[in-house]
């Protein structure tokens, strides 16, 4: 099956579909994983691990090379995001702001490679789908937004104690309207999770579709779109990985603190 | 397009991570760049240190120069405040000897001049008496006699 025999909903279908695996077969539904969004974010989360690990062995307080200067400048940038907004004293909050933002971006950088080719690869392999972009799946957008809002549950609880009660019943109308502040505090801690997701989630997915779209023009004026798109998605993946990382650290510094 | 169980292993890839990062990466680093940090703030004060210490040498080293030139004008002045005194001392000493001398010499002087008159002394009185014989001899007259004597007398 190759694309020249496609029509462009199909091309354009085809290109939508997960390697799925169910592991239960026959039932369907939840239980079934896409290989290929667990495949390239695990991949990356190894190459990333093992690069800062390799750096931080690697590290001395002396003149830095070029890859320690790189990395030295990541960590200071999101320190810099971090001590910004965020004034308690957890040592998670720094770290998992650092993960975001690089593997999210990572992730993201996926998209830039051309929307045929890692699936052009697999097709030497019997694999007929795969998508490579791990955060055009909502599944890796929704891990990465459950943890943080399971976070910010958690240091509301820890961080707060008693206190939170009160914040919940009183806030935003004051005591005697409690009866509405309590769902809208509901409302306004389950929206994090589902914005944090559905923005990044939104933003790739457009972005892939709109690489797809272009690749179905004829080859000889594909350049001048897919460069202007290219070009214009190098900011989009980097301001994503960015405002995932920010929103990330301000939900949780606003978890620290009564507002 | 739909949630599934990806979503827990995409929850344990990114518990993994995290973990690993904070465990194994982000205090490393940090720690790195702190001490850099404290590197640097160190050397930095160990410059304006080492500044202020050469300011105040050359401080120092202006006023052993300025000290030992007003010694040496001073040592100048002692030296030749001292050959002066020197040379007075010499003209003194010079002047002294040479009164000295003079002084003997003046003595020598008178004492050879009283030799002299006592022998011409002597030799006058016997003339006189080589002349007395002869007058004598002669027998002059008294008169002639006494002018004579008188007249030898106050030539004595």
């Amino acid at each position: 099956m190759t694309a020249e025999v496609m029509t462009s909903g199909e091309y354009i279908q085809h290109h939508l579909d997960h390697l799925t695996v169910n592991l239960q077969p026959g039932t369907g539904g939840f239980w079934s994983v896409n290989i290929d969004t667990l495949t390239v974010s695990i991949l990356l989360a190894v190459s990333l691990a093992a690069f800062f690990r390799y750096i931080a062995v690697k590290i001395q307080s002396g003149v830095p090379g070029r890859l320690q200067n790189f990395v030295e400048i990541i960590i200071g940038f999101v320190q810099d995001a971090v001590t910004q907004s965020y004034h308690g004293k957890s040592p998670l909050i720094a770290p998992l702001a650092l993960v975001v933002f690089i593997w999210i971006f990572c992730m993201n950088l996926m998209d830039l490679l051309p929307v045929d080719l890692i699936p052009h690869i697999m097709s030497f392999f019997g694999i007929h789908h795969f998508k490579n972009v791990p955060t055009a799946d909502p599944n890796a957008t929704f891990a990465m937004s459950i943890s943080v809002f399971v976070l910010i549950v958690f240091y509301n609880i820890t961080v707060k104690g008693m206190h939170l009660g009160k914040e919940i019943l009183t806030k935003p109308f004051g005591p005697y309207l409690f009866f509405l502040n309590v769902p809208f505090r509901i409302i306004e801690e389950v929206a994090k999770p589902f914005t944090l997701a559905l923005r990044l989630f939104g933003n790739m997915f457009a972005g892939e579709l709109i690489f797809i779209l272009i690749a179905l023009m004829p080859w000889w004026m594909q350049w001048l779109p897919g460069g202007i798109w290219a070009i214009f998605h190098i900011l989009i993946i980097t301001i994503q990985a960015f405002i995932f990382m920010m929103l990330t650290i301000v939900y949780l510094s606003m978890a620290h603190e009564s507002h | 397009m739909e949630i599934n169980a990806t979503l827990i292993g995409q929850l344990i890839t990114f518990a993994v991570l995290v973990w690993f990062t904070m465990k194994y990466v982000w205090p490393p680093i940090t720690k790195a760049l702190h001490d850099r940090e404290k590197t640097i703030a160190a050397g930095l004060e160990a410059a304006l240190r080492s500044q202020r210490e050469l300011e105040q040498a050359e401080r120092k080293a202006l006023a052993i120069i300025r000290e030992s030139k007003e010694q040496a004008v001073h040592i100048v002045d002692q030296a030749h405040k001292r050959a002066m005194q020197l040379v007075d001392d010499a003209k003194d000493t010079a002047r002294q000897e040479s009164k000295r001398i003079l002084e003997n010499a003046n003595e020598e002087i008178a004492r050879e001049v009283s030799q002299t008159k006592e022998v011409l002394r002597k030799q006058l009185a016997s003339l006189a008496v080589a002349g007395a014989e002869k007058i004598i001899q002669r027998n002059l007259d008294i008169a002639t006699q006494t002018a004579l004597l008188d007249e030898f007398v106050a030539e004595i």
